[in-house]
């Protein structure tokens, strides 16, 4: 196991890249730490399969440099950089039985058969498929195939990384959490660096300890996962990370209040009045329903009940806001104005976060 | 106009895909067929859109038996997981093509394709090819070809499953939107139950070629019938334990309790109790509670909120707790359960007593 | 699946249906009345009953051209395949090479068979053809027009020549199909090049030589043009396959009854070999699951 460190590092598939929107992956200086899990998250098209492929030695970046350990491998192969990786369809080998598919890649590697089988033992109980080692991996419906190549992924203990490439497309909701927690088991008892793809939020923000969100060929937040919830510092993340995304509103701000429409908020912190597109952003989670006159006034649209809780969807001067309402919540009469916790507010200038000169009080971490 | 299905079954080599079915759909009703993988969804609405012929029973159409009626003469649009265009078409003439079949004039035709192209924000990519746009526009493409042709019945196969999880978001928004305004019979299949709550309408759960429940979707969703449903019908899955109820005490497998509330009404006997992850609580939820002794397996943190994967004397159950907490795996773990959100069912998997607080919602 | 019926599309059919009928039911039916049916000419007719199938399953001739048959689809099957394979997988997969390999490939393919006989018929001449003369001239007295062994070479060699490239397109079309995260799986579990062979690129190339086999053994089963054009079926009856043997039968020596009982026969063996693979192949599609 080792330290991944990308240096400098940009790609293009154009041979000569002139400009930056040249660049599928722009500037880019990163380093994985040994035995944390990552996840990469973005929608498709914003450049995470390509820094994935680079990582896994299928690519060579157009610039900068790969570092294992301190070891250039920016020219070396999968196999030389010794990574295992799981694919998003599953890649079985037909006419192996279930066991010699979990075996293969140690077999290659001239490993003792009894410490084959004891490994594949222990990873054919992790994939729940102990009973099903002997038969034909031909036939098997797909999600049973996928588990079988997340198995071989990781059947070997001494890899450097593991690399999954949003792994868990093919298999039903159900499934998914199971086979999400054992990796994460799996994670915690050999500490392997593993890095996850996908553009599924919950998967990304469950599995990993840091998670890096990309957007138009660019890293614009790396950080835990409470980091991306309490505190995006793009527009970007805060609308693709939660459901409903953070809430938007452009608003003028100085000092501690920010002014939308008219109505003043309170905010969590003191601001230098800041330049550009001014906008606070709000997650529905922190946005409570009230009467009377505090607040800023919206025009309900409806209220979905998603089971666990329900969501309020209104409007503010056409654009829309959401909140987040405890399940069984019954609406008061009259109310139309929405209540945002000021400790909970991000301020944005241009997309990008702008701090807090100082807090206004001790901010009280709890969600509704 | 009601789309009725009568003792529709499918078998194939000699295996029941599809039991016996009966279901009323009624004209401008949302309903959601919810199931995990293979549990029969597809195979139902090709039975309904006259793809396929079922083995026995009617299908019966504004009171018409359209049973042995070929696809093309029904009014059905069906749209699947994958995009499916013309490639060689502009969008244009994609969502115009069913209207040309039909036979509408010119202006009709141009008349509809921009109403439907503005509904599903395609106006500015009238004159692109498919192949040019982005899953979710090729997606919109489908959807619009389907409402254009003012069918009486519009089946979804997943439509979403192949996009990107904000894209599914944002579509997923329109639907009920859409299909408002179309006031066809939809139906809509899934294997995700967060997806179906947003929908509303109506939901049938599905397993194993059957449908375990149809009804509206939230009292579905709090009133399930039996265990397979409330199953089906959680995600993450519904947490299940048995216990033993003797006289005025309960035992989960570690003691007996006093049975409060609801619990206290069961006749002698055993049981599974069944709740949501959601209910489980990491502090005391004050009297009347219920609370396990676990072992923590993994917790999972989504920035706001915490999955507990726990261990309870053999039973995996999954807590969602609010907030962030770091807590150490394998440890030994207490969790408080309200027993008003305890689901009571029988050794045959039906319901026993319902939890008390759905009654109440 | 049962689908719903319309009966309606069957008229669209029936122009084809009379098409097959002139063309192939009523001479079939034509081969079916004369093989129960004996002649002494001016067009009188005796029933024969099936005295003429017995004679031409007792018949030594009829045995040993059917054993000749075999051989030959054996050899050709034996080398054609491997071979196919080994090209496809040696072929470059994009770029300008492959397409100048794949229209290589399919030149022998787009020649008329009477002219192939005749490529590989002056060629095996020892005083004016390339093979012969090269042969001659290292010390082997070449002579398929005399020597059975030669002669047989001869005609393998051709048909090698002539039909393995269709082996090679469709294992090459089979090879194309595979995703390329097989092989980047491969290379990340450091699989040996035969185990990519072995376990990936032959599983999933399955379908397309079994089709490939299935071509070849019907049509190397039929074979009549190459041979009758190089050897004349000789030297003796050296390479008299079945087909060549039975219009030595039907015209050569107006057996029309026995040549009739004959070719139903030679029809229903073929008949036979396809329905197994038939059956062999819905079944392995059955397996796969979809």
């Amino acid at each position: 196991m080792v330290q991944i460190t990308l240096d400098n590092l940009a790609h293009s598939y154009l041979p000569n890249p002139q400009s930056e929107d040249d660049f599928a992956l722009k500037q880019l200086d990163h380093v994985w730490k040994d035995g944390e899990a990552y996840a990469l998250l973005g929608a498709s098209g914003c450049g995470k399969s390509t820094l994935l492929n680079i990582i896994s030695g299928l690519l060579v970046p157009s610039r900068g440099r790969i570092l294992f350990g301190d070891r250039d491998v920016t020219h070396q192969d999968t196999v030389a950089r010794n990574i295992a990786q799981v694919f998003q369809f599953p890649v079985v080998y037909d006419t192996m039985s279930v066991g010699d598919n979990l075996a293969f890649p140690l077999r290659n590697r001239g490993m003792a058969p009894a410490a084959i089988a004891a490994q594949v033992q222990k990873i054919a109980a992790m994939i729940g498929m102990e009973d099903q080692l002997g038969r034909k991996a031909r036939g098997l419906t797909a999600d049973a195939k996928q588990k079988i190549s997340l198995g071989r992924g990781m059947v070997r203990e001494d890899v450097n990384a593991i690399l999954f490439d949003e792994p868990l497309t093919v298999i039903d909701p159900h499934m998914k959490w199971e086979l999400r927690t054992q990796l994460k088991a799996l994670h915690n008892e050999f500490g392997h660096t593993m890095i996850y793809v996908t553009h599924d939020q919950t998967e990304a923000l469950t599995f990993a300890d840091k998670v890096v969100v990309m957007h138009d060929g660019r890293v614009v937040q790396l950080g835990t996962p409470e980091d991306l919830f309490d505190t995006p510092e793009h527009t970007f993340v805060g609308y693709f990370i939660g459901s409903p995304g953070m809430n938007l509103i452009d608003a003028d701000v100085a000092g501690d209040t920010a002014h939308c429409g008219g109505h003043a908020i309170d905010l969590g912190g003191h601001y230098r009045a800041p330049q550009g597109r001014v906008q606070i952003g709000i997650r529905p989670e922190f946005v409570t329903l009230t009467t009377g006159d505090h607040g800023l006034p919206v025009t309900i649209k409806r209220i979905e009940d998603v089971g666990r809780h329900q969501i309020l969807r209104a409007e503010f001067a056409g654009k829309p806001v959401n909140a987040i309402l405890p399940e069984g919540f019954a609406m008061p009469a009259g109310a139309n104005r929405l209540h945002f916790a000021p400790d909970r507010i991000n301020v944005y200038a241009d997309d990008w976060r702008v701090a807090p000169l100082q807090a206004v009080a001790t901010p009280e971490r709890k969600a509704v | 106009m009601s789309l009725v299905l009568d003792g529709v079954s499918k078998v194939v080599e000699g295996q029941n895909h599809i039991t016996p079915t009966d279901l009323t759909l009624e004209r401008g009703t949302m309903n959601v067929l919810l199931g995990p993988t293979s549990s029969g969804k597809t195979t139902l609405m090709r039975l309904m859109a006259g793809l396929d012929v079922p083995a026995t029973g009617r299908v019966i159409w504004e009171g018409r038996d359209v049973t042995g009626m070929r696809v093309q003469d029904r009014k059905v649009a069906m749209v699947y997981q994958q995009f499916i265009n013309y490639p060689s078409m502009t969008v244009y003439d994609n969502i115009a093509s069913p209207l040309k079949l039909m036979g509408l004039n010119r202006s009709e035709i141009d008349r509809k394709v921009r109403e439907a192209a503005d509904l599903m924000q395609l106006g500015p990519l009238l004159d692109r090819k498919p192949l040019e746009l982005s899953g979710g526009q090729q997606q919109r493409c489908a959807l619009a070809r389907a409402l254009v042709k003012d069918a009486g019945l519009v089946l979804l196969d997943e439509p979403l499953a192949n996009l990107d999880y904000k894209l599914r978001e944002e579509l997923r928004a329109e639907i009920p939107r859409i299909f408002e305004e179309s006031g066809a019979i939809f139906v809509y299949a899934t294997t995700e139950p967060e997806e179906a709550l947003l929908l509303g309408g109506n939901v049938a759960t599905m397993w194993q070629g059957k449908i375990t429940q149809f009804g509206p979707t939230p009292s579905v969703y709090r009133q399930p019938r039996d265990a397979t449903t409330a199953r089906v019908f959680s995600d993450p899955p519904m947490n299940f334990t048995r216990f033993v109820k003797a006289g005025d005490k309960i035992d989960f497998g570690h003691g007996a309790v006093a049975a409060q509330g609801a619990l206290a009404q069961l006749a002698d006997g055993p049981y599974t109790a069944g709740f949501r992850p959601d209910h489980l609580h990491l502090t005391s939820q004050g009297a009347g509670g219920l609370h396990f002794a676990c072992t923590l397996r993994v917790t999972e943190i989504t920035g706001s909120e915490t999955f507990v994967h726990l261990d309870h004397t053999g039973d995996r159950w999954v807590g969602l707790i609010h907030g962030v907490h770091h807590l150490d795996f394998g440890a030994p773990i207490t969790v408080w359960l309200d027993a008003a959100h305890v689901y009571v069912f029988g050794e045959n998997g039906d319901l026993v007593a319902p939890a008390s607080y759905a009654a109440a919602a | 699946m049962d689908k719903v019926q319309n009966n309606k599309a069957w008229f669209l059919v029936l122009p084809v249906l009379v098409l097959v009928a002139f063309s192939a039911v009523i001479p079939l039916m034509t081969v079916v009345n004369y093989s129960v049916q004996d002649t002494f000419g001016n067009n009188v007719f005796f029933w024969e009953g099936l005295g003429w199938f017995e004679q031409v399953l007792t018949d030594s001739r009829a045995h040993s051209a059917l054993g000749r048959q075999l051989a030959f689809s054996g050899i050709i099957l034996a080398i054609q395949i491997p071979l196919g394979i080994a090209i496809a997988v040696c072929m470059p997969k994009k770029g300008f090479w492959a397409s100048v390999c794949l229209v290589l490939m399919a030149l022998p393919l787009l020649i008329p068979w009477n002219v192939v006989g005749t490529i590989w018929q002056i060629m095996g001449r020892g005083d004016i053809g390339l093979v012969g003369y090269s042969l001659s001239a290292i010390g082997i007295d070449w002579n398929y027009a005399r020597d059975p062994l030669h002669a047989w070479i001869t005609v393998v060699v051709m048909d090698v020549w002539h039909w393995t490239s269709l082996v090679a397109l469709l294992a090459y079309a089979g090879l194309q199909s595979i995703p390329q995260a097989y092989y980047q799986a491969a290379k990340i579990d450091q699989a040996s090049r035969w185990s990519v062979f072995r376990y990936i690129e032959l599983p999933k190339m399955q379908g397309v030589l079994l089709i490939a086999i299935l071509l070849r053994f019907m049509d190397s089963f039929m074979i009549y043009t190459e041979p009758f054009v190089v050897t004349g079926g000789g030297p003796g009856s050296a390479t008299s396959f079945l087909s060549i043997d039975l219009v030595k039968m039907a015209l050569g020596q107006f057996d029309l009854g026995p040549a009739a009982a004959f070719s139903l026969m030679y029809f229903l063996v073929i008949l036979l070999v396809s329905w197994v693979f038939y059956t062999i192949m819905t079944n392995l599609d059955k397996a796969e699951g979809r």
